[in-house]
C-alpha cells in the first residue's frame, strides 16, 4: 500500500503532505526534512528511486519526480509496483494540470483543499482507486458543486468556498 | 467569550488570506503563524458553523504544512461534522483525518456521525466518511461500523463500492471478526465487471496475501481467471503480486501460472507490468528454467535501456535472480561492472551488490583488490559503501569465504589507509575477532597492526581511531609474534598518541604494558638460562635470537601448554638487550608521567599501573646492569618473580565466548541465583556490563582481574566466588572443549600460504573492469574445491550463537487473529455436509458447482463420511482429523485459535468454501498415495 504522498518544493517547503497512517507531527516534519535532504543532493537525469528504508523503516520504497520547482514523492511498500507508482505520479500531475491549466507551484499553494480532494479521489486508505484523470476531474467537479451549493441557510456567502471554485 | 457577531464572520480571514499573509512575511513566518493560531482559537469557539469550519480549515492547513498542533480542535471538528452542509462536512472530515488517532479522547463520539454519513444517499458524503474511516478506524469503530461497510460492499454505485473495498482492509486489520461478515462479499467482488472495483478488490487481496498467503490459496481459481482475462495493467500487477505469494506454497499452481505470466511478459507493452512479471518469475517461479531464461532476457533489455529507472530495476531483478541462478549475473556482467561507475548512486550501489553476489572463495581476493582500487578513486560515500560491502561479505558466516587469512588481514590494513575510509569500527571488530578466532593468522595480524601503529599520520584521522585501538590491542595481546617488540613499544608510546580519545589511549597503555612485560620476561628468562655462558649485554643479534629459542624451550616446559604457541614463532626477534630495556623503561616514564594527572580515570589508572610496574622492576634492572649479574642474582629473584607472574597473566589466551556459554553451565549446589544482588551494585557498579558481542573483547578489565587473581594479590573478599567461577570455567571447558581454542599443537598448521595476493591487477579503472570481467568469468564456473589445496586455518566457531537468531524467528503473531478469521471463513465450518451447505449458501452455489466437478474423490469420501451422525460428533471427528492433517504444517499454533473461533461461529453458515481449501491442502500431504492428482486448483 501507499504510505505517504508528498509535494515539496526545491527550497524544502512542504506543499502537500499526506500520510496514510497516523504519524505525530514531529515525525512528519522529520520525514519530510529527511526526504528533502536526500532529494536535493541528487543530480539531474538519474533514476527516480531513492533508498527509503533508512528514512521510513523496513519495506518502504520511494519514487519521486522533479517538476520545475517541485518534487512529487510517493512512499509505498512492496505490494506496489515501482513503475506503476511513477505512472501514478504522472496521473496526479496530469490531473492537476487539467484542473489548473498549466499547473504551477502557486496553484498548489493556494488550492490546498482541492489538491486534497484530488488526491483522496485517487487514493483511499493507501489503495489506488482511480487512475483515469478524466474520471478524477469529473468527481472533483461534482464535489466542488456540492460544496458551493448551500443546502443550509447561511446569511453570509462565505469566502471559504470562494477560493475553492477558482 | 463574545458571541458570534456578524462582524466576526465578515472579517474572518479565509484560508486564502492566511496563505497570502504567510507568503508576504511582513512579520516573519513564525510570528504570523502564532498570530493566526490565536485568531483560530477564538474563531473556532464561535457558534456559527461557517466561522468554525473556516477556522478548522485554516488550522488543518497550518497543521498539515506547518506542523502546528491541532489536537485542541478535536471537539470543534466533531461539531462541524454535524453540519448539514457538505462543504462543512468535508472540512471536518479532512481535519479529523489529519489529526485523530487511537488515543484521541473524542474518537468514539464520531461513530454515529460516520454511520449517518455511511448511510447517506449522496455518494460523495459516503465516500468522505469511508475515506475518514480508512484513516482513523480503531477496534471499536471497525466493530461498530462493520454492518455499514458490509452493506456498501455491494453498493450499486461503484464510486462508493471501491472505497468500501479499500476500507475493508483497515476494518479487517483492526477487527478480524469482521472477516466473517464481509469476506464473502469481498470475494464476490472479484467477479465485478468494473475495472476500478476489481482493481481495488485485487489490491486488498494482495495486501492480505502478503501477510498470510496460505489462507488465500483456495481463491487461486478466481485469481487465475483475472490473470488470464484482465486487460488492465493495474489489476494484472496486483494479481501477479498475489501469485508471487501463492506460487511458492503450491507447486502445481506455480506450474499453472507460468504460461500466462510468460505470455504477458512477451506481449505486454507496459514496462511496469513487464517488470512485475519479471519479478514474479525470479522470486517465486525460479524453479522454472525456461521462464527464468525469458525473464533474464527481459532484464537484459532493461539493463541496456537508456532510462536509469529501468536499469536500476533491472539490476535489482538481477540481484534476486542471483540467489539461485548465478549464471544470469555472469551473462550480464559487463553491464553490471560498467554500472559501478554510473552517475546514479542507486545504480552504483546495486551493481556493487551484484558484484558482491559473485564473490566466492576462489575470486574473493581478486574482486576485493579491484574494488579497493575503485574505492580509492570514488567519492567518499560510495567508497565507504564499497568498503562496507567488502567487510560484510568477507566476514559473512564467520569468514566463510576467506581461505587466506594472512591476505585478508593485510587487506584490512590496506583498507584502513584509504583516504575516505570511515569503517574504522568495523575493521577494528574484525581485526580483534580474527585474532581471537584464527590462531594461525596472529603473526600476520601483529605485523599489520605494527604497520598501522608506527605510522604517525594515521593518528590524526579520527575515523581510524577504532582501527588503531584494534591494532594496539592485537599487538599487545599477541606480542610474542612480533619481530620487534621494542619498535612496537615506541609506536605505542609515541607523542602523537595524545591525539587519541582517552578510551583508546587507555588501550594503548595497556598494550604497552603487555609488550613491556613480554620484553622483560624474554630478557630475564634468557638471562637465567644462559647466564653462566655469556654476558647478556654483549650478545650479538643472531646469538640472542637463538638464545631466545632456548629460553622459550625452558619456559614452555615450565608453563605448560598455554605458551606452547610461542614456541618457534618468535623467530626473528630483534635482540632485547639490557640497554634497550632501560631505554624503554625511561621512555615509559617519560611518556606516561604526565598522564598521571589525566582527567580520564581510565587513562590515569592504566598509566599508574604501568608506572608502578616500572618502579618495581627498574631499580633492580639498573643494578644488575651495573654489577655483575651473578651478584645480583639473588635480588633479581624477586622482580623476576613479578615479571613472570605478570607474563603468565597476560599469556593466558583469550578466546571467543559463546553468548549462551553461561546457560550451559549447570547450576552447582548451594548457589542461589535468585538472591537479590542489589548490594553488589554498590560495590561494582562502575564495572561495565560485558560486551554483547559473541567474542570477548578482552577488555583491560578482564585482563587486570586475571592478573590479580593469578598473582594472588587479590584483596577483595570475593575470593571464593572467583575460585568458584574459575572451577566452573574449567568444568565448562572440559565438557564443551569443542568450543574452546584448543591449546594443543594439533592446530599448528604449517604456515605455507602463498604470499598475499600478488598485485598484478593494478591499473586504471577500465583495466580493472576488464580484469574483473575476465576473473568473474573464470570463477563463476562452478569449480569443485581443489582437494590438494592448502587447508583453511581453523576458525573458532560458536555454532549455537550463529544458529540462535534463525531458530528464534517466528511467524508474526500479529496477524494470527486475522488469518485465523479468514481461514474460518474459507474452510472453517468443515462439519457442514456438502448438501446442506449447498442449500444454505445459494450465493456461492454457482462457484461450488464449478468446484464440484474437480472434487478429489479422496476428499469427497472423507467429507461424506464425516457427514454421518449428529453434528456435534461430526464436528469432533472432523476436528481431530483436521488437526492430524495439519500436524506437520508450521501453522499449528493457529489451530487453537481457530478452534476457539469455531466454537463461537458454530451457527454461522459461511463455510461454503472450505472444501476447496481442503483440497488445496490435501495434495501437499498425500502426494505419494495418489500419484495422479486431478488439477483441482484451477
Amino acid at each position: 500500500m501507499i504510505k505517504a504522498v508528498m509535494v515539496i518544493n526545491t527550497q524544502g517547503k512542504p506543499r502537500l503532505a499526506k500520510f496514510f497512517e497516523y504519524l505525530p507531527l514531529e515525525k512528519q516534519q522529520e520525514l519530510i526534512r529527511n526526504v528533502f535532504g536526500v532529494l536535493c543532493s541528487r543530480p539531474e537525469n538519474v533514476s527516480n528511486f531513492v533508498e527509503a528504508e533508512s528514512i521510513f523503516g523496513p519495506d518502504s520504497r520511494l519514487v519521486y519526480k522533479h517538476f520545475a520547482t517541485l518534487y512529487v514523492i510517493f512512499v509505498f511498500d512492496s505490494s506496489e509496483n515501482e513503475l506503476a507508482m511513477l505512472d501514478l505520479i504522472q496521473v496526479l500531475v496530469e490531473t492537476l494540470d487539467r484542473c489548473f491549466k498549466n499547473v504551477c507551484e502557486l496553484d498548489i499553494v493556494f488550492n490546498y483543499s482541492k489538491i486534497h480532494t484530488i488526491l483522496d479521489d485517487i487514493i483511499c486508505g493507501g489503495q489506488v482507486l482511480e487512475t483515469r484523470s478524466t474520471e478524477i476531474m469529473r468527481a472533483v467537479e461534482e464535489i466542488s458543486k456540492l460544496e458551493a451549493a448551500p443546502n443550509a441557510i447561511t446569511l453570509i456567502p462565505k469566502s471559504s468556498s470562494g477560493w475553492l471554485s477558482r | 467569550m463574545s458571541g458570534p457577531s456578524l462582524m466576526d464572520s465578515l472579517f474572518q480571514p479565509s484560508l486564502e488570506d492566511l496563505i497570502k499573509g504567510l507568503r508576504q512575511q511582513l512579520i516573519g513566518e513564525q510570528a504570523f503563524i502564532s498570530k493566526s493560531l490565536e485568531e483560530i482559537r477564538k474563531e473556532i469557539k464561535s457558534t456559527d458553523l461557517s466561522t468554525k469550519s473556516t477556522a478548522l480549515l485554516k488550522l488543518s492547513y497550518l497543521s498539515n504544512l506547518h506542523f502546528q498542533d491541532m489536537s485542541f480542535a478535536a471537539f470543534p471538528a466533531l461539531e462541524v461534522l454535524s453540519s448539514p452542509r457538505f462543504s462543512h462536512k468535508k472540512i471536518a472530515y479532512h481535519a479529523i483525518s489529519l489529526s485523530f488517532h487511537d488515543s484521541t479522547p473524542v474518537l468514539l463520539l464520531i461513530t454515529n456521525h460516520l454511520r449517518k454519513d455511511l448511510n447517506s444517499t449522496n455518494e460523495f458524503e459516503v465516500s468522505l466518511s469511508l475515506q475518514c474511516l480508512s484513516r482513523i478506524a480503531n477496534v471499536d469503530l471497525a466493530r461498530d461500523l462493520t454492518p455499514e461497510v458490509f452493506a456498501l460492499l455491494s453498493s450499486n454505485k461503484f464510486y462508493v463500492r471501491k472505497r468500501a473495498v479499500a476500507v475493508v482492509l483497515r476494518v479487517f486489520e483492526k477487527y478480524p471478526d469482521s472477516v466473517r461478515v464481509c469476506f464473502k462479499r469481498l470475494v464476490e467482488n472479484l467477479e465485478n465487471s468494473d475495472p476500478q472495483v476489481l482493481s481495488a478488490v485485487v489490491g486488498v487481496f494482495s495486501e492480505l496475501a502478503c501477510k498470510d498467503p496460505r489462507s488465500y490459496l483456495p481463491l487461486a481459481p478466481e485469481f487465475y481467471k483475472i490473470l488470464v482475462d484482465s486487460k488492465n495493467n493495474w489489476i494484472s500487477i496486483k494479481v501477479l503480486k498475489i501469485f508471487s505469494k501463492l506460487a511458492p506454497l503450491e507447486p502445481r499452481l506455480a506450474k499453472r501460472v507460468v504460461e500466462p505470466i510468460c505470455d504477458l511478459m512477451r506481449n505486454t507493452g507496459a514496462k511496469s507490468l513487464l517488470f512485475e512479471c519479471i519479478r514474479t518469475v525470479v522470486t517465486s517461479l525460479s524453479e522454472n528454467e525456461s521462464a527464468v531464461r525469458l525473464a533474464v532476457g527481459k532484464v537484459r533489455e532493461f539493463l541496456e535501456d537508456e532510462d536509469p529507472n529501468l536499469k536500476y530495476l533491472g539490476l535489482q531483478a538481477l540481484r534476486i535472480v542471483a540467489e539461485k541462478h548465478l549464471w544470469a549475473v555472469s551473462e550480464n556482467k559487463e553491464v553490471v561492472i560498467k554500472s559501478l561507475s554510473d552517475a546514479d548512486p542507486n545504480i552504483k550501489i546495486e551493481s556493487l551488490r551484484l558484484v558482491m553476489a559473485m564473490v566466492s572463495e576462489h575470486n574473493v581476493s581478486e574482486i576485493s583488490r579491484v574494488l579497493v582500487n575503485y574505492a580509492i578513486k570514488s567519492d567518499p560515500v560510495f567508497c565507504n559503501e564499497i568498503l562496507g560491502s567488502i567487510l560484510s561479505t568477507c566476514s559473512r558466516n564467520l569468514y566463510e569465504i576467506i581461505v587466506d587469512f594472512d591476505w585478508y588481514v593485510s587487506l584490512l590494513g590496506e583498507m584502513s589507509r584509504i583516504a575516505h575510509c570511515q569503517m574504522g569500527d568495523e575493521i577494528e571488530n574484525q581485526l580483534i575477532d580474527i585474532g581471537l578466532r584464527v590462531k594461525d593468522v596472529r603473526p600476520e595480524l601483529v605485523r599489520v597492526a605494527r604497520d598501522l601503529l608506527i605510522d604517525p599520520a594515521l593518528l590524526g584521522n579520527s575515523f581510524l581511531h577504532g582501527v588503531l585501538s584494534g591494532a594496539a590491542w592485537a599487538s599487545g595481546e599477541y606480542v610474542e609474534f612480533s619481530r620487534n617488540p621494542l619498535e612496537l613499544m615506541e609506536a605505542l608510546l609515541q607523542p602523537r598518541t595524545s591525539l587519541l580519545p582517552p578510551p583508546i589511549r587507555a588501550i594503548y597503555i595497556q598494550a604497552a604494558f603487555k609488550v613491556l612485560v613480554f620484553c622483560l620476561h624474554t630478557c630475564f628468562m634468557r638471562g637465567k638460562s644462559i647466564a653462566p655462558s655469556a654476558s647478556l649485554d654483549n650478545l650479538p643479534a643472531g646469538v640472542s635470537a637463538s638464545a631466545s629459542y632456548e629460553s622459550f624451550d625452558d619456559f614452555s616446559v615450565e608453563n605448560g601448554a598455554d605458551v606452547a604457541v610461542v614456541h618457534g614463532q618468535t623467530c626473528a626477534s630483534a635482540p632485547i638487550t639490557k640497554e634497550s630495556i632501560v631505554n624503554i623503561l625511561n621512555m615509559v616514564e617519560l611518556a606516561l608521567g604526565p598522564l598521571l594527572g589525566s582527567h580520564d580515570v581510565e587513562v590515569q589508572e592504566r598509566a599508574r599501573n604501568l608506572l608502578g610496574f616500572v618502579d618495581l622492576t627498574k631499580p633492580e634492572i639498573l643494578n644488575s646492569s651495573i654489577h655483575e649479574k651473578r651478584d645480583s642474582e639473588g635480588k633479581r629473584v624477586e622482580s623476576s618473580k613479578i615479571i613472570k607472574l605478570m607474563h603468565d597473566a597476560f599469556s593466558k589466551e583469550l578466546g571467543p565466548v559463546s553468548l549462551s556459554a553461561q546457560g550451559k553451565v549447570s547450576l552447582p549446589d548451594g548457589l542461589v541465583l535468585k538472591e537479590n544482588l542489589g548490594d553488589l551494585e554498590m560495590i561494582c557498579g562502575d564495572i561495565e556490563p560485558p560486551s554483547s558481542n559473541s567474542f570477548s573483547f578482552g577488555s583491560p578489565y578482564e585482563e587486570e582481574k586475571d592478573g590479580l587473581s593469578f598473582s594472588n594479590l587479590q584483596i577483595r573478599d570475593d575470593n571464593e566466588q572467583s575460585n568458584e567461577s574459575t572451577s566452573l570455567l574449567a568444568a565448562h571447558r572440559k565438557r564443551h572443549g569443542l568450543y574452546y581454542l584448543s591449546s594443543g599443537k594439533s592446530e599448528m598448521i604449517s604456515n605455507d600460504y602463498p604470499p598475499a595476493s600478488d598485485h598484478t591487477l593494478q591499473g586504471d579503472i577500465n583495466d580493472n573492469a576488464d580484469d574483473l570481467v575476465k576473473l568473474t568469468a573464470e570463477s563463476l564456473i562452478p569449480k569443485r574445491k581443489p582437494k590438494h589445496g592448502k587447508p583453511r586455518p581453523v576458525v573458532v566457531k560458536l555454532d549455537e550463537v550463529d544458529e540462535k537468531p534463525v531458530a528464534m524467528k517466528q511467524p508474526e503473531s500479529r496477524d494470527d487473529s486475522l488469518s485465523g478469521a479468514v481461514r474460518d471463513v474459507l474452510f472453517g465450518s468443515e462439519d457442514i455436509p456438502p448438501t446442506s451447505s449447498q442449500s444454505n449458501l445459494s450465493n456461492s452455489s454457482k462457484r461450488k458447482g464449478k468446484e464440484k466437478q474437480h472434487t478429489d474423490p479422496h476428499t469427497e469420501s472423507k467429507v461424506s463420511a464425516v457427514g454421518d451422525g449428529n453434528s456435534s460428533s461430526r464436528r469432533r471427528k472432523d476436528r481431530s482429523q483436521g488437526k492430524e492433517r495439519r500436524h506437520r504444517s508450521p501453522r499449528k499454533k493457529n489451530d487453537e485459535e481457530r478452534k476457539d473461533a469455531d466454537q463461537k461461529e458454530k451457527k454461522k453458515s459461511s463455510g461454503g468454501r472450505h472444501k476447496s481449501r481442503q483440497r488445496a491442502e490435501e495434495p501437499l500431504k498425500v502426494p505419494a498415495q495418489t500419484p495422479v492428482i486431478p488439477d483441482f486448483l484451477l
